[in-house]
């Protein structure tokens, strides 16, 4: 009785060693997720039939021949679908490297130098971070006529740094005063290297995380634009999908096939960055880290064990 | 013959309080000298301004007045004359867990002063690099090279401290409370180090500590710190024989001294264990 729970015990434990710790099952679920929806965005496009090609069928159910239906003017659902997640992949990676370079700069620079460059770096990230995004951009896209993916995502990265511009001054300004900042000023490094090599390294982890919610926001913030009609002129993204099925009444006429899919495909992104940004949580922070459940049944079992 | 000379220096902190400024003197009209092959010992209890003049001395704040001198002629701001300053002037700090990057590895703290300071180049710094580890004892070098401090105990952090502090050559040496974060069991050996590193190189060394005892055994002349001056200073064996400074004798007596636990001394008796003569028979007189 007391060495089958121990042997189960020594199989969990020797099937954990053998991967890195960091590959979690939370990590590994999320990843596949993300690696999943972007080949389909990288590839599925070159496979499919012309997302605006009309045709007189009008709104039909999936079939062998439209995998996903077809809108109502008779347009292939799956090849939008496909369009749309390069769109949409593409807004977001431009906005969170933006971002990602913006909240650095103001952020590191910031908190590393101090005085008044520190107060006026602060000040102007405060007054970005109540910066309203949707309303600036409802504001901003009713004046110009082309809404280019550049514009869209310019406004839309203006808007999301300076959150993440905040906890990397914070995370600077603790890591600055360290001994071994101190040590290679010491040892008579220039700032720019004591920043780059010594105090950057120590913020990769904050900014991997900060980088890869970026992402979903800028997801999502560009779905919401599109859906009210304010989004890329032009290019298919998964809320210009839904804007159109929107006019299209899709709900109304029961065509689910036609809004499901580009909901379902910011779901499950949006799903599997949380999840990849949980596990970076679990990294940074192994307070964070909960046990996982096969290596609780084995210290429970161990306990019971003891007491028998 | 290097000297580094402190004279008469202040610093004075502005505190902000809200819209309230206050002042705290660290350091008030502190002067002393350090001489080649000489070890000065800074004693005082926290918050007496030990640390501050430690980075005073490494410039890494400056001095409200007073002046430093550094072979008689004013220490150099900025630019060359800075970089020519940390040729000559180096500092062990007090926690070896924080002084080294989790990020780097033990090579990189070595690597970066020696081409910092032009001692090697990049085809002979990794040998530059493993000569330092040899010389505090850290073998085989080549095995701690590629090591991250995490893998390292407290001691052998704070032997690489002094590797990469030793690595541009310095002839000041600052070591500000190198042993209290340590482990008491390998203190002796890291202080033991420091003292035949200083014998060696002919270093002058600053000591900062809170400890009476090593400061006497291991330095030539001892200051006395409380609340930012220096009450008492002198020779090490007359500051600690001969404590002129009520606050230099409130410190004697703070620290413990063997055979004064009464109940402990019964307890250790009774079981025979082996004392000195004055303290086994004291109950018999």
């Amino acid at each position: 009785m007391t060495t089958k729970p121990n042997t189960a015990a020594m199989a969990v434990s020797a099937q954990r060693r053998r991967l890195p710790r960091f590959l979690t099952p939370t990590l590994m679920v999320g990843g596949g997720i993300v690696v999943l929806i972007t080949l389909f965005g990288l590839i599925a496009p070159f496979f499919v039939a012309d997302p605006n090609a009309v045709d007189n069928m009008g709104m039909q159910p999936p079939s062998a021949q439209h995998w996903l239906g077809t809108t109502q003017t008779g347009q292939d659902v799956l090849a939008q679908l496909a369009w749309a997640t390069r769109g949409s992949l593409t807004v977001g990676i431009i906005v969170a490297v933006m971002a990602l370079f913006l909240s650095a700069f103001f952020g590191i620079l910031g908190g590393y130098l101090g005085g008044w460059l520190d107060e006026a770096f602060s000040l102007f990230t405060n007054v970005v971070l109540i910066l309203p995004g949707l309303p600036l951009m409802i504001v901003i896209g009713s004046y110009v006529e082309q809404r280019g993916l550049i514009l869209i995502a310019v406004v839309l990265a203006i808007t999301s740094w300076a959150a993440a511009a905040r906890v990397l001054r914070s995370q600077t300004l603790s890591i600055r005063g360290r001994d071994y900042v101190q040590a290679s000023k010491i040892a008579g490094e220039r700032p720019w290297r004591i920043i780059a090599v010594e105090i950057l390294p120590n913020l990769l982890p904050v900014m991997s995380s900060s980088f890869v919610f970026a992402l979903v926001s800028a997801i999502l913030g560009e779905a919401g634009l599109s859906f009210i009609g304010l989004g890329v002129v032009g290019t298919h993204t998964w809320g210009s999908m839904l804007f159109y099925a929107q006019n299209g009444q899709a709900l109304t006429l029961g065509g689910w096939w036609w809004f499901v899919p580009p909901g379902a495909m910011i779901a499950a992104l949006g799903g599997g960055l949380s999840l990849i940004n949980f596990s970076i949580d679990g990294i940074i922070n192994p307070r964070l880290r909960t046990a996982p459940a096969a290596a609780r049944t084995a210290r429970h079992a161990q306990k019971e064990a003891a007491a028998a | 013959m290097t000297t580094l000379t402190a004279q008469n220096i202040h610093k004075t902190y502005t505190l902000r309080n809200g819209l309230r400024f206050s002042k705290l003197q660290a350091v008030k009209d502190v002067s002393f000298e350090l001489t080649a092959g000489r070890t000065v010992a800074l004693v005082g209890q926290s918050g007496s301004g030990k640390s501050t003049i430690a980075k005073l001395l490494m410039q890494l704040e400056h001095p409200t007045s007073g002046q430093l001198l550094l072979d008689g002629r004013p220490i150099g701001r900025r630019g060359a004359a800075l970089t020519a300053y940390r040729d000559d002037v180096q500092m062990v700090f007090q926690d070896p867990f924080a002084s080294l990057n989790p990020f780097h590895s033990i090579g990189h703290h070595l690597r970066r002063p020696l081409l910092l300071h032009g001692k090697a180049t990049a085809k002979t710094v990794d040998a530059r690099a493993a000569e330092l580890l040899e010389r505090v004892n850290l073998s085989p070098a080549a095995s701690f090279l590629e090591r991250r401090p995490h893998e390292l105990s407290g001691g052998q952090r704070q032997r690489v401290a002094i590797a990469r502090a030793l690595a541009p050559g310095p002839k000041v040496l600052v070591a500000d409370e190198p042993v209290s974060m340590l482990d008491v069991s390998v203190r002796l050996g890291v202080l033991n180090l420091l003292a035949r590193l200083q014998r060696e190189e002919q270093l002058a060394m600053l000591y900062i500590t809170h400890d009476l005892a090593t400061a006497r055994h291991f330095s030539d002349e001892i200051l006395v710190m409380y609340k930012g001056e220096v009450v008492e200073r002198g020779a090490a064996d007359d500051v600690i024989l001969n404590p002129q400074a009520e606050f230099t004798r409130t410190l004697l007596k703070a620290a413990p001294e063997p055979g004064t636990n009464q109940r402990f001394l019964a307890e250790a008796r009774r079981r025979g264990v082996p004392m000195p003569d004055h303290l086994a028979h004291r109950e018999d007189q």
